[in-house]
């Protein structure tokens, strides 16, 4: 049986350029997404890595993947796996829209491998990790992503 | 956040979000197959939990699919929920779920 992909929806109190800027700038991106940074040139076949402080790249180095489509300030897709076993990979959908003075942020994450738990795994950080982005646009401060883990 | 507390203060709302956290990515005629509900009122509900964000929709070709959308529910929690501490409560939580393993809870 295939893994259901993961449909996540928020609205947020900003612009579709500023969404854009926060998922797709290191610096945004420390402050809302527990710490780590997303890095890459968002370029379509570049590599992306969500680096944690202290993280220097190369192979192993971090959750990440490649850019498969890029089409600012709409549309990510990107593939996704973790670092120690990136044939584990799947693959997120990040839909940006202008709805009135609000931004609607959609992330679909799917095409999981069979018998993966890279889904379980996600779906336990994708509420969390969206809440404090919205947070973080909305009022310059992110979450603590963390909190209870 | 009025939207989604409206959205869940109803028995048959909640069934349906139950239904969607146990396969996700349902299409209306699947929900109406596993609820006691016809096709309007399922379409009704489906509408107000879209309206307060709870469920998304995604079209697969001619299908639409229905998705629980948990972030309105974590907005909520992180709020109230995520202040206090989280083992206690889930320590609570587990040991209720085990006096109550052969109930069911339709609450």
């Amino acid at each position: 049986m295939t893994t259901p992909e993961q449909v996540y929806e928020t609205y947020i109190r900003t612009t579709p350029d500023k969404l854009w800027a926060a998922i797709t700038n290191p610096e945004f991106t420390r402050q809302y997404w527990g710490g780590g940074a997303n890095v890459s040139d968002w370029k379509k076949g570049s590599k992306w890595s969500h680096m944690n402080e202290g993280d220097t790249g190369g192979e192993k180095c971090c959750t990440g993947g490649h850019v498969l489509e890029s089409t600012p300030p709409s549309r990510l897709v990107l593939s996704w796996a973790k670092p120690d076993n990136p044939a584990d990979d799947s693959r997120v959908t990040f839909e940006i829209e202008a709805v009135e003075d609000m931004t609607r942020l959609k992330v679909v994450h799917g095409s999981f491998k069979e018998g993966s738990d890279l889904a379980s795994k996600v779906a336990w950080g994708w509420p969390r990790v969206l809440s404090s982005l919205k947070s973080f646009l909305e009022t310059g401060k992110g979450l603590n992503v963390w909190a209870g883990h | 956040m009025d939207a989604v507390f409206k959205a869940l203060a109803d028995k048959s709302r909640r069934e349906l979000l139950d239904q969607l956290r146990k396969s996700d990515g349902q299409t209306l005629g699947e929900l109406c197959d596993y609820l006691d509900m016809t096709r309007q009122a399922v379409t009704k509900h489906l509408a107000l939990l879209a309206s307060a964000n709870l469920v998304v929709t995604v079209w697969r070709g001619r299908e639409k699919l229905h998705y629980l959308n948990p972030v309105p529910i974590n907005e909520i929690y992180m709020r109230w929920i995520g202040k206090f501490e989280q083992r206690r409560l889930h320590a609570l939580h587990n040991l209720k779920q085990a006096l109550e393993e052969n109930q069911h809870d339709n609450a």
